[in-house]
């Protein structure tokens, strides 16, 4: 009896890995069904993708270079500067928000049939991937612009062999999302007042890290602690590590950033992993 | 002998109604403090054991709140027993409420594909199954509309149609041969009836017991989370009809 019964409460972790591989197939649909369906019905459709990054994009510029005034010297091109801080953003808070709301939302088949649970949170923030990595298009079509057509304005714009490390900064900020984003799934699942929460906590991501100023060019004052605290936020270095691959007058490709988002990024993902397969048997309980 | 097709050991069901309707940070802090998070025990299911032999049709009787569909979750593995175990050798396909897996959304053609994509299908056998699954369906044209504007009856038939098309080894039906019309509602019974033909191994939930007795050749009643009767389907199902005529 103790022993049936103990074998009942935990699936060992190497079933995981094979289930993993049974329902790739699952990951694969998840991520096609939540692409299809996300500009299904609007008129533009996939181009929004392209859309909407540049049109924010504009907006931030057109507040920060012209209304609010010197947030952009000492910036190679500020447009660009922009635009990498944002997209990042937006993936980070986007992929977070819907691997957050994944296990809720997909209740009504959690409770009916068997299926491993991360496959939701993991599909999510795989789905918003691609679509992030599409939108990159429009960095390519914004760099060229002003590489081509406005050289003289911006004589400190090279193109560098160190474009495509793009690359890495995106396998981190890749890690960071599944790892924060299983953590919120099994939040969410207990606490739906999390979702509130986060928002809010998402409004303060943006401000601290720097999309739209630099932290060189904050009149700090006497709180230098301060621009301490803004290096602790992951997603800083993830931006400065993208933003020295594209405007590289002006970066540095900086190695204990990079550490210490990696260290980080692991580290959500251990504990994001450890905390839901803990959890998940009692899931259903509350979906 | 071959290997059984379920093994249900010694199952018992715990559940804390109360757990089940704190969700917010508020509330359970203010129970917290208070020590008002006290549960009421309840146990939905307690001790059930049986067995179900590689193609045997076992029909599960029982009102409202016996424990039935908790039990059909516990074999499809959507419920952790909290004390005993469940063991299944085979594809399962559990029919609890049909379209579960749909998206709303999304169209009738490629919720076929998620549908297969839940229970472990690839796309390519999915494909290879296509055909069969929309002309079963009786759906036509529709296939190409969003689920949103399906009728329940329409759903249910794709859901039938998808589950049934896989042949799995072992199919859980709960309560679906009850939808549709009456012309989809025989030609569904035939399809699982030609499904035992393939030796088929099927769980069955049901009101009534003219169904259990057209399709089980094995019965057990639950009332309360417990095993009343089980044995052949004709004389347990008698006894149900007995259990019925005296309320």
């Amino acid at each position: 009896m103790n022993e049936s019964n103990s074998a009942a409460k935990k699936i060992p972790l190497k079933n995981y890995v094979k289930n993993a591989y049974k329902y790739r197939y699952l990951i694969q649909e998840i991520v096609r069904k939540n692409i299809k369906l996300q500009y299904r019905n609007s008129f533009l459709g996939m181009f929004w993708t392209f859309l909407q990054p540049l049109f924010t994009m504009i907006v931030l510029v057109l507040m920060f270079s012209n209304v609010f005034g010197s947030s952009s010297s000492g910036v190679v091109c500020y447009p660009i500067y922009v635009l990498c801080g944002r997209l990042i953003y937006e993936c980070f808070s986007q992929s977070t928000k819907r691997a957050m709301r994944s296990i809720r939302n997909s209740a009504s088949i959690i409770k009916k049939v068997y299926v491993p649970k991360y496959v939701y949170p993991l599909s999510n923030v795989l789905a918003n991937f691609v679509t992030f990595l599409i939108s990159l298009t429009v960095l390519v079509v914004v760099f060229a612009f002003f590489y081509i057509f406005q050289r003289e304005a911006y004589p400190d714009l090279v193109l560098s062999w160190k474009f495509p490390l793009i690359i890495v900064p995106i396998l981190l900020l890749f890690l960071l999302s599944f790892g924060c984003g299983m953590i919120l799934s099994v939040l969410n699942v207990f606490f739906k007042d999390i979702e509130y929460i986060y928002e809010v906590f998402c409004m303060l991501l943006f401000y601290i890290t720097p999309v739209f100023y630099k932290v060189s060019n904050l009149n700090l004052g006497g709180k230098a602690w301060f621009g301490y605290i803004l290096k602790l936020n992951p997603l800083y270095w993830i931006v400065d590590l993208f933003r020295s691959c594209v405007l590289v007058n002006g970066f540095d490709w900086n190695w204990k950033g990079f550490a210490y988002v990696l260290a980080f990024s692991v580290g959500s993902i251990l504990v994001g992993c450890y905390f839901f397969y803990k959890k998940q048997d009692k899931f259903i309980l509350h979906i | 002998m071959a290997k059984p097709a379920v093994v249900v050991d010694h199952v018992s069901i715990l559940f804390n109604l109360n757990s089940e309707k704190i969700d917010n940070i508020k509330e359970y802090f203010i129970k917290f403090i208070t020590r008002k998070l006290h549960y009421t025990e309840f146990w939905a299911l307690k001790d059930i054991s049986f067995t179900v032999e590689k193609g045997e049709r076992i029909g599960i009787l029982g009102f409202n709140g016996a424990g039935k569909s908790t039990l059909l979750k516990t074999v499809a593995g959507v419920l952790k027993p909290t004390k005993g175990s469940v063991s299944v050798s085979g594809v399962i396909a559990p029919l609890l409420e049909l379209g579960a897996g749909f998206d709303m959304n999304y169209s009738g053609k490629e919720n076929i594909f998620l549908y297969g994509a839940t229970m472990g299908y690839s796309r390519k056998f999915i494909e290879s199954k296509y055909d069969e699954i929309v002309e079963f369906s009786e759906l036509g044209d529709f296939i190409n509309v969003p689920l949103k504007n399906y009728s329940s009856g329409m759903r249910a038939r794709l859901g039938f149609a998808i589950a049934t098309a896989v042949e799995p080894d072992v199919l859980i039906l709960d309560e679906v041969l009850s939808v549709g019309d009456a012309k989809f509602r025989k030609k569904s019974e035939e399809k699982v009836r030609s499904m035992f033909d393939k030796g088929v191994t099927v769980l069955f939930v049901s009101h009534s017991t003219d169904q259990v007795r057209r399709l089980c050749n094995k019965a057990i009643i639950l009332k309360k989370g417990e095993i009343i009767a089980s044995g052949d389907a004709m004389e347990v199902c008698a006894k149900y009809d007995e259990l019925v005529n005296k309320k």
